[in-house]
């Protein structure tokens, strides 16, 4: 699995609210809060479940910081995984259908 | 047969046992409404027998808050209780004891109140010139202290928990009966919120502003919410964000002495 073939979904079941550039995420498997860096939020409000994460850490990450591809795509993969791990994020190797990608209070407001 | 109103939700109670009802009548005598019109639930306590050793009040750590078939279940080890929304009924077996009656209200309200943008906070609540002022802060962060020095022109209201509900593009704080070290049943009235006050004690008096994000964190971590399903918690976040949104929110360093509530207003 690469980063090409990588797709991110937020988990419907997510309540999030964007606060001047930091994401706050509670989770749906009991009472835990994450706080999401500005880098880690854009990821978050990119995960749509249609666009690769190549293709989000190129056009939102690479495009606005000065990180090299690489670096970029590493970190993303980091925290991609860190993110499913705790059931906030769901990680496919194939396009993520919509009805489990975005629903109502689970992206930035 | 009572009426209670708690945050402008009455609430019908019937008992097996009159003098149960009394003592009821006493602990809530503050919300006790004489207005039948517009209950919204009706609630029958049947009383069991009580266990002696058992204590009557108890932490609701161990709550459990189900829905199964449009009923919610709600169960502590000192009662059971089935709520059923759409009837508008519920129905409570418990000792007769005023604690397991409180813990079933705090609950059925955080669930009724959801959707409204109604939050229990575990709060002291203070109105001080027409607002109502909150002080949020763990276990010992000094609640009931500062409840203790409120001044002559401000009139406390509960040092324990404090009830918020959104009220078109504001919030509105109410008082409840649900006591706390103060011990005594807060007042039945309202008034919009001027500012949340998180508490920490200091060798000064100091008021940092809490930015929004950090606000709506710190407010979550004092909300009572019992039940799981996602789409009521997701209710309850976005009523807490939009509160500290809409509300100045700030971090109170205080030593304890009278002179921290000129800080307030």
């Amino acid at each position: 699995v690469t980063a090409a073939n990588t797709y991110l979904a937020r988990n419907d079941e997510v309540a999030a609210r964007l606060f001047e550039g930091e994401m706050i995420v509670l989770s749906p498997h009991g009472p835990t809060m994450f706080t999401l860096n500005e880098v880690a939020s854009i990821i978050w409000q990119a995960a749509d479940g249609s666009t690769s994460l190549h293709d989000i850490v190129v056009a939102k990450i690479c495009a606005e910081y000065d990180v090299t591809l690489d670096e970029a795509l590493a970190d993303a993969s980091q925290l991609a995984d860190e993110l499913a791990r705790h059931g906030i994020l769901l990680v496919s190797n194939e396009p993520i259908q919509p009805a489990a990608a975005d629903g109502e209070g689970n992206g930035a407001a | 047969v009572l009426v209670v109103a708690i945050g402008g939700w009455p609430v019908r109670i019937t008992a097996n046992e009159p003098s149960f009802l009394d003592l009821i009548n006493r602990r809530y005598a503050n919300f006790v409404s004489h207005d039948a019109e517009d209950v919204k639930l009706a609630l029958r306590v049947d009383l069991a027998e009580s266990r002696r050793s058992e204590p009557d009040d108890r932490p609701d750590d161990d709550v459990r808050v189900v829905r199964q078939q449009g009923k919610w279940s709600i169960q502590r080890s000192d009662f059971q209780a089935v709520w059923n929304p759409n009837g508008q009924t519920a129905c409570i077996r418990q000792t007769a004891n005023p604690y397991s009656l409180d813990s079933l209200l705090r609950i059925v309200h955080t669930l009724a109140l959801a959707g409204d943008g109604g939050v229990l906070l575990h709060a002291a609540r203070v109105i001080r010139s027409r607002r109502a002022y909150l002080f949020a802060g763990l276990s010992g962060a000094g609640k009931s202290t500062i409840a203790g020095l409120t001044p002559a022109d401000a009139t406390l209201l509960t040092d324990e928990i404090s009830f918020v509900r959104r009220n078109q593009d504001t919030y509105v704080a109410y008082g409840t009966p649900f006591t706390g070290e103060v011990n005594r049943s807060g007042s039945n009235d309202s008034a919009p919120l001027g500012a949340i006050y998180f508490l920490r004690h200091g060798r000064q008096n100091v008021l940092e502003r809490a930015d929004a994000g950090a606000a709506s964190r710190l407010l979550l971590r004092h909300v009572l919410f019992f039940a799981t399903e996602a789409d009521l918690v997701r209710r309850v976040f976005n009523s807490v964000c939009d509160c500290v949104v809409k509300t100045p929110v700030y971090w109170l360093t205080f030593v304890p002495d009278a002179r921290v509530w000129e800080l307030i207003q």
